[in-house]
């Protein structure tokens, strides 16, 4: 089944750049695009980073005072948008995908390792535009969701270059779901079974399923919505007999499953570090997979969910009610696993094991607020306010960026060959973990109380809860400190780490660090057991 | 054994002591001033508190595990090598399975005493609402056939106002007057983008749509003032979007009620 690459055609090394060069090449390498998708969605994590700090800084009073209010709500928009299509999705898909889905199968490269870098080339230029559009007559300002009118009715040009920005974005990550499919399907080293590959395969398989089944859907609507703009058609303009509502419903169809886009690898990730650093097994892997296609199947169907105070019948709010709580039994049986994985280990308190074990409760706090939020009675009054804000916060920081900081500390070794500093990696955690939750938590107090989302002034009563809110996300543009200072200083001073510093059991770790261009000196190891801790011992 | 038994059943019982005093004593809801408002709380009260119970005992696990289970510095070797336990994963599967359904059965019978089941209507003698494709909201009603007493009230939202338009003393005003303890029926329409109407007091929100009208009905239950609040995002101005209702005694709102219509005849 496996195709075995011939080095006189593909990656070929003399016609490659190397050292730090590769980095700005062409590269066909899995492991070289895989470091241009981390470190490109880690500067536009600081862009994005950057916006939200503005946006905490005008909510740090309650008049409009900080920022013209047009800027404020292209700020929000562009806040929305990098964070999710240009750090989040193409970070825990692209970027730990690329570097470890064929180590994980026993391959030498991706299946298609140009369409690989097309992927990769797709993003610089869309986040550029999307950032360049704010000099030309304004960004986007209608939200990440764009609903119509108002992305009909705002300055067009920064409509059209969000849209457009989308599109390519969007096309690279159907080409990037394209490639893991067929790599994990196809790509695996004789004698691997599939219910013997690493967790992350699986997160990754049901990952690229929904991309490549629901990304389309948003393209086309986007394509429709452009018409709109630029056409003067009228698919969603009222004003020409179109429907908003429309609008909602395809766009959901995409961005609810988008959500498990950003968490479903991170759940794969999680899955991976855990048992390595607690030196167990991981616990329940059968029911761990069926957890994760249930996730992939029960995302396609809950997108309504956003929509319960759309004018939807009560037919559909009720039907998206029972869909969406379901959810949560699949991700439930994941979260008792990964603590019972815990249960009973020898657990190496470090960064790594940290930011997995904050992700555990913080995410266990959002998907509690997300369950309250599945019900339609409870969503009609906080829809679309700051607690919807800090639920999806709690699930897409508090949890996604968490396991993307987790799996620096994890597999940095693995890549640079030098160990991150352990204390400044705990002092990242404390002042991240202490900064989220004094940042977000009190928002659901907020939108509780009545404080609606996307507003640049709001009622003085809530001054010094917003402030406090303020003061949490200082913390978290302070935790990068620590980070960046540990990153630079590693990659150089760092102590070095040999080929397998934590002993783990994982095919990636079973070659040097950093690995050969081709992954293996010989052939792939077959690995029947990546979690067979306590084995080697007794044996 | 046993003594470990006792701590478990002592822990679990601390988790439900804990959450259920937290639930019971700690009000995280503005004030409740209509029908729907009380019944709002218990569902918010129910959930909060498992909630509390879920995440309370996550947490323990996790801390505790972190403590009782790190590794010593003279330790070497693996954990157990577990790798799962049919039974406890069934348990795990089947309980929460049957919680969720449980609270959406609870929900769903929220939402049908707040009225959101009911088939919608609306009872305006100046529309033709026959032909009109009514699209949903919530229906605080009892039955289909509303009173004629019902307070009828069109709602059309702007760039970056709402206008409340009386039907029956032919004017149009920028705050909402309602008297106490009355069936509000609201048609909304919006004349630019979406908006959206959201009393937070009382526990209500439904979008004001472009083309298509919606439907909201309540019933305030205390006299004073509450903010109305716009929550789409509906342009620069959307934070300063608000305005007024007034819930008054009935003699209070015939006053104003009457005041009003007569300036607005004279025009």
């Amino acid at each position: 089944m496996t195709i075995s690459i011939d080095p006189q055609k593909t990656n070929n090394e003399s016609l490659q750049p190397k050292g730090w060069l590769r980095y700005f090449s062409f590269s066909l390498d899995h492991k070289v695009i895989g470091i241009q998708y981390l470190v490109c969605g880690f500067i536009f994590y600081l862009v994005g980073g950057t916006l939200a700090s503005a946006i905490r800084i005008e909510l740090a009073s309650p008049m409009s005072d900080f920022m013209p209010r047009d800027v404020y709500n292209q700020v929000l928009t562009l806040h929305g948008t990098i964070m999710i299509f240009l750090w989040i999705v193409p970070v825990v898909n692209g970027a730990f995908g690329n570097y470890l889905i064929p180590f994980y199968v026993g391959a030498r490269d991706m299946a298609f390792p140009r369409l690989n870098a097309v992927a990769f080339w797709l993003i610089p230029p869309s986040g550029l535009m999307l950032v360049a559009s704010y000099f030309v007559e304004g960004a986007a300002q209608a939200g990440w969701t764009a609903y119509p009118p108002l992305s009909i009715t705002t300055p067009h040009s920064g409509q059209i270059i969000w849209i457009l920005s989308v599109l390519l974005l969007g096309g690279s990550s159907i080409f990037g779901g394209i490639n893991f499919i067929a790599t994990i399907i196809k790509l695996r080293r004789p004698g691997l079974k599939l219910m013997q590959l690493p967790m992350y395969c699986w997160a990754m398989l049901g990952t690229s399923l929904l991309v490549v089944l629901s990304t389309p859907v948003l393209a086309g609507t986007l394509i429709l919505l452009s018409f709109d703009i630029i056409a003067n058609t009228g698919f969603f303009n009222p004003v020409l007999g179109g429907n908003v509502v429309v609008y909602q419903h395809l766009f959901w169809f995409y961005s609810h499953p988008a959500v498990y886009i950003m968490v479903l690898p991170a759940f794969g990730l999680v899955s991976e570090i855990l048992p390595v650093h607690a030196r167990k097994p991981l616990f329940g892997y059968t029911t761990m997979v069926f957890s994760i296609m249930g996730i992939v199947v029960l995302g396609l169907v809950v997108w309504a969910h956003h929509m319960f105070t759309s004018g939807t019948p009560p037919w559909m709010r009720l039907f998206f009610t029972i869909a969406t709580a379901f959810i949560a039994v699949p991700t439930g049986i994941k979260f008792f696993n990964w603590v019972a994985t815990l249960w009973g280990g020898k657990i190496s308190i470090n960064s790594a094991m940290l930011f997995s074990c904050g992700f555990i409760i913080n995410f266990v706090f959002g998907g509690i607020t997300g369950v309250a939020l599945a019900q339609v009675p409870f969503d009609i009054h906080v829809h679309d306010t700051y607690f919807v804000v800090a639920h999806f916060h709690y699930i897409v920081y508090g949890g996604t960026v968490f396991i993307i900081f987790s799996s620096i500390y994890h597999w940095f070794p693995k890549v640079t060959g030098k160990m991150l500093n352990e204390k400044l990696g705990i002092l990242h955690f404390v002042i991240t973990f202490i900064g989220f939750n004094l940042c977000f938590a009190p928002q659901h107090w907020l939108g509780l109380n009545g404080m609606p989302r996307r507003v640049a002034e709001y009622d003085p009563q809530f001054q010094f809860v917003n402030q406090i809110s303020s003061l949490g996300a200082l913390l978290m543009a302070i935790s990068t400190i620590p980070f960046l200072i540990n990153i630079f200083f590693s990659i150089r001073g760092g102590k070095d780490s040999g080929d397998n510093p934590w002993n783990a059991l994982t095919p990636e770790w079973l070659t040097s660090s950093p690995p050969p261009v081709e992954n293996w000196e010989g052939e792939a190891p077959l690995v029947e057991e990546p979690y067979g801790y306590g084995k080697q011992f007794s044996d | 054994m046993l003594i470990k038994k006792i701590y478990l059943i002592f822990t679990i019982s601390l988790v439900f002591a804990i959450s259920f005093w937290i639930g019971f004593n700690v009000n995280l809801l503005p004030a409740e001033a209509s029908i729907n408002a009380p019944i709002y709380d218990e569902l918010f009260k129910i959930l909060f508190i498992i909630g509390l119970i879920i995440f309370i005992g996550m947490t323990i696990a996790v801390i505790y595990s972190l403590f009782k289970f790190r590794k010593r510095n003279d330790q070497i070797g693996d954990g157990i090598a577990l790798e799962g336990n049919l039974t406890l994963e069934i348990v795990w599967t089947i309980i929460p399975s049957i919680i969720v359904l449980l609270i959406g059965l609870y929900s769903y019978n929220i939402y049908d005493r707040m009225g959101g089941m009911k088939e919608l209507n609306h009872n305006h003698e100046m529309m033709s609402s026959d032909t009109e494709k009514i699209w949903a909201g919530i229906s605080q009603t009892s039955d289909n056939a509303i009173s004629k007493n019902n307070l009828s009230i069109e709602v059309s939202a702007m760039q970056f106002a709402f206008l409340f338009n009386y039907p029956k003393g032919n004017f149009i005003s920028g705050e909402l007057h309602v008297p106490v303890d009355q069936k509000v029926s609201m048609k909304m329409e919006s004349k630019d983008v979406i908006h959206a109407f959201w009393v937070p007091e009382f526990r209500i929100k439904q979008d004001i749509i472009p083309g298509q009208p919606t439907i909201l009905n309540f019933t305030p239950t205390k006299v004073g003032k509450y903010p109305i609040i716009c929550a789409e995002l509906c342009g620069p101005y959307h934070g300063g979007m608000r305005a007024s209702i007034i819930v008054e005694e009935e003699s209070d709102y015939n006053d104003w009620f009457n005041k009003n219509k007569k300036s607005e005849v004279n025009l």
